[in-house]
């Protein structure tokens, strides 16, 4: 029961992290109706100037408060990463519109491949542990084995963080126009430019708000687990598309609800079966989930038009 | 694509004279001030490890280099795109009002003479190398060299028949290239089947596998079904992790049987290579013999795929890639078709894996991950997806290239003594996908022609469509 207990909040927390990344891939899916394969590494980069910028933060100026470093921290990666977005939606997708079917996710192939050894050249290939930057936990209750239920600071903190995050996020696509100009394109993009929507700049505000959610989960991860290497953008963008297609690719609460779930699953699966094969239980379902219900649990099914 | 069309000089002066250089240097500004933001953190400082300790050195001076070169060639493009848009702006009168006759274009020219010229130059390497390096054992790194590309000339033409016949994007090939390998090391360590066994075992078994990971997935669309093909590649490779009694996991298989000439092993003794041949003993002999087997398994893909193509076989795949839809409407069994591009496809990779297997002696899971596989569609998109001479000109370039400009002394000075390209070949691979995408999404080197033509060939409607102007 313990370790129930405490797998759950495990489970969730990496499942915000999750549900952070799969809303870039559902909302870029929804316009434009292409996998963006390359958001994985973008959320890897995420980390990456969060670390960068937390070093110049402690080390440099000298903050010492911790919660202040990161918050300033995760404003500058929102930033920088967005850029970063709109950047490669730029150069690598707007060409190729109307292009063939496969060009748009090979481009995105290229662009993945391209951010992780740039990353790896850039920076080196070793991984990059920083100092535990919030300790303290509180032990919410002992179990009669002596097992401890233990909830860490950090822990609440990416919670709250995503909860306030999506809380705003899910304000701007319901209510601010920019929201109903989305939905607008996702639903006809001709019939939407038509009405007067720029549709160029609808989509490039999209990449944007996907990059920088991107960046809340990359600062999150890296608040979490302390260390990231050029390689950590492949598996989690992999599971974070697991999450999308399990909510319904297309819905935004179900990339939330599909993070959770995968997060989860992971979560439970380390701890009762075998840590070695959790990789393989994400893959698993993403192909089972795919093959057989493909448009997921909140999604519409899709239909083929000639 | 025809050439474009010669431009008198009165065009051409016309151009530059729209060319608007204040705005393009605005425009060349801006590009290298967002190039300057991207390059903030990860270019100007780097995360260095000092014990436990991590700390920043700041290297300004290399975003700087990069923001100006970026400066540099957006003017230069400008440049370029203010006399070619003009071009373009003035389009011929022919242009869609009546059917476009595609003449051979010139590099289907240059294709009639490259194809003998490349055989020749593949089947004559070891002779060429063994007189330019004076010497069997001087040869070594570039036999060594050979035998690496043509091991993903014949991966790309396996590839080939999945994503550029079939049109279905394969994100796991690189699951089949490990099947065929350890069902080799497999079959060789345990039940000491000789190599000429395993090699046919091994493709039909990575069919075998291919049918199998294939079935699932083929009513996917295009994109899903990659994404599947990639998952499938992944749970190979970490089952291949963590199956620990049969693999021997991480560490990977050993000692794995070499191979022999026929029968003849490559031995120094009695009953050896050299002593059967009369010559003296050599272990270049077995890596000589290594090369010409990869570039037979090469060149027989090659013959398959050509043939195949030829067969309904063939020409459905073809039609699938176009139009999938009108191809069920033709009554054309897609699941077949795309099952059987699958098999063979993997039935390749599985002769490929084998070969890798016989030639290291040894496997491990880590040689089979991701990047394999997108190295090998990278070989593919690059080299004009469908197209065979374009699949092995791009594998020669992507794979040689870089091992050739290592041993360019003179880059070294420019870069300093560390400069290993080979660090920087994902880079441009990543790059050239992109730019493959952006500006010849049907390769450099060839077109996508249709292998069957009523009487003369016409532009098919595809081809435009394609190219982004239907």
């Amino acid at each position: 029961m313990e370790i129930f207990v405490q797998q759950l909040i495990n489970g969730l927390t990496l499942g915000s992290i999750y549900g952070l990344i799969a809303i870039g891939y559902t909302m870029v899916f929804g316009i434009i109706g292409m996998v963006n394969f390359a958001h994985g590494d973008v959320f890897m980069l995420s980390a990456f100037i969060a670390l960068i910028f937390f070093l110049i933060l402690t080390t440099w100026l000298g903050i010492s408060s911790v919660v202040l470093a990161l918050f300033i921290v995760l404003i500058i990666a929102m930033v920088l990463t967005s850029l970063w977005g709109w950047a490669i939606e730029r150069v690598a997708y707007r060409p190729l519109r109307g292009s063939f079917r496969l060009a748009p996710l090979i481009s995105a192939i290229g662009v993945s491949i391209f951010l992780s050894n740039f990353v790896q050249v850039a920076q080196g290939a070793r991984n990059k542990p920083t100092p535990p930057m919030i300790r303290d936990v509180i032990v919410l209750f002992q179990g009669e084995s002596g097992y401890n239920v233990a909830i860490s600071y950090k822990q609440i903190i990416i919670m709250v963080v995503t909860a306030v995050l999506l809380t705003i996020f899910w304000y701007v696509v319901q209510k601010t126009s920019l929201g109903r100009a989305q939905r607008a394109c996702e639903q006809d993009r001709k019939m939407a430019a038509l009405l007067g929507i720029n549709v160029d700049r609808t989509i490039s505000l999209t990449f944007v708000i996907g990059a920088s959610l991107a960046a809340v989960a990359g600062t999150m991860y890296l608040l979490y687990y302390g260390v990231v290497s050029f390689n950590d953008g492949f598996v989690p963008g992999v599971k974070a598309f697991t999450a999308a297609v399990l909510g319904g690719i297309g819905s935004l609460p179900g990339a939330v609800l599909g993070g959770l779930i995968i997060g989860l699953i992971e979560t439970f699966w380390s701890a009762y079966f075998s840590i070695e094969y959790k990789d393989v239980a994400a893959f698993s379902i993403l192909a089972i989930v795919l093959i057989f219900m493909p448009s997921g649990i909140l999604g519409r099914p899709e239909v083929e038009k000639v | 694509m025809n050439a474009p069309s010669i431009t008198s000089s009165a065009q051409t002066q016309a151009a530059t004279k729209t060319f608007d250089l204040k705005a393009a240097l605005g425009d060349a500004f801006r590009t290298a001030l967002i190039t300057f933001g991207l390059s903030i953190p990860i270019l100007s400082f780097k995360t260095e490890q000092n014990g436990a300790d991590l700390f920043l050195r700041s290297r300004w001076d290399l975003a700087l280099i990069i923001t100006a070169l970026v400066f540099g060639l957006r003017l230069v493009l400008h440049a370029f795109t203010a006399s070619r848009s003009y071009r373009q702006a003035t389009p011929s009168p022919k242009q869609a009002t009546e059917p476009v006759h595609a003449e051979p274009s010139a590099f289907q020219h240059v294709s009639k003479f490259a194809i003998p010229f490349f055989l020749g130059v593949a089947l004559a390497f070891p002779v060429l190398i063994y007189f330019v390096q004076g010497g069997l054992n001087e040869s070594r790194y570039w036999i060594d060299l050979g035998i690496l590309i043509l091991t993903y000339v014949m991966l790309g033409w396996g590839l080939n028949i999945v994503v550029g016949l079939a049109g279905l994007l394969d994100l796991g090939y690189v699951a089949f290239y490990a099947v065929g390998a350890y069902s080799y090391a497999l079959l060789s360590t345990t039940f000491g089947l000789s190599f000429w066994i395993c090699l046919p075992l091994a493709g039909i078994l990575a069919a075998f596998w291919g049918m199998i990971l294939g079935f699932p997935v083929l009513r996917l669309r295009g994109d899903y079904l990659a994404i599947v093909t990639l998952a499938f590649g992944e749970i190979i490779r970490l089952v291949l992790i963590n199956w620990t009694d049969l693999t021997n996991g991480a560490a990977g298989i050993s000692s794995i049987p070499r191979a022999s000439f026929f029968g003849i092993p490559f031995t120094a003794g009695e009953g050896g290579f050299a002593q059967t041949f009369g010559l003296e003993f050599n272990g270049m002999h077995r890596i000589i013999f290594l090369y010409y087997l990869i570039l037979v398994l090469a060149l027989i893909t090659n013959f398959v795929t050509m043939r195949l193509r030829k067969l309904p076989v063939g020409r459905a795949w073809e039609a699938l890639r176009e139009d999938e839809i009108a191809c069920r409407s033709l009554g054309i069994n897609t699941t077949n078709t795309k099952l059987t591009a699958f098999a063979i496809g993997a039935m390749f990779g599985g002769f490929a894996g084998s070969f890798f297997a016989v030639r290291q002696g040894f496997v491990s899971p880590e040689s089979f991950n991701f990047l394999e596989s997108a190295i090998i569609l990278a070989i593919v998109v690059m080299g004009g997806m469908g197209s065979q001479i374009g699949v092995a000109i791009a594998a020669i370039v992507l794979v040689g290239g870089p091992e050739v400009l290592r041993n360019l002394t003179f880059l070294k000075a420019i870069f300093g003594e560390g400069f290993d390209p080979n660090e920087y070949r994902l880079l441009i691979f990543g790059m050239g996908m992109v730019a493959m995408m952006v500006w010849r999404p049907r390769g450099l080197i060839s077109e996508r022609d249709p292998s069957v033509v009523l009487k003369e060939r016409k532009a098919i409607s595809g081809s435009l469509v394609k190219e982004g102007h239907g």
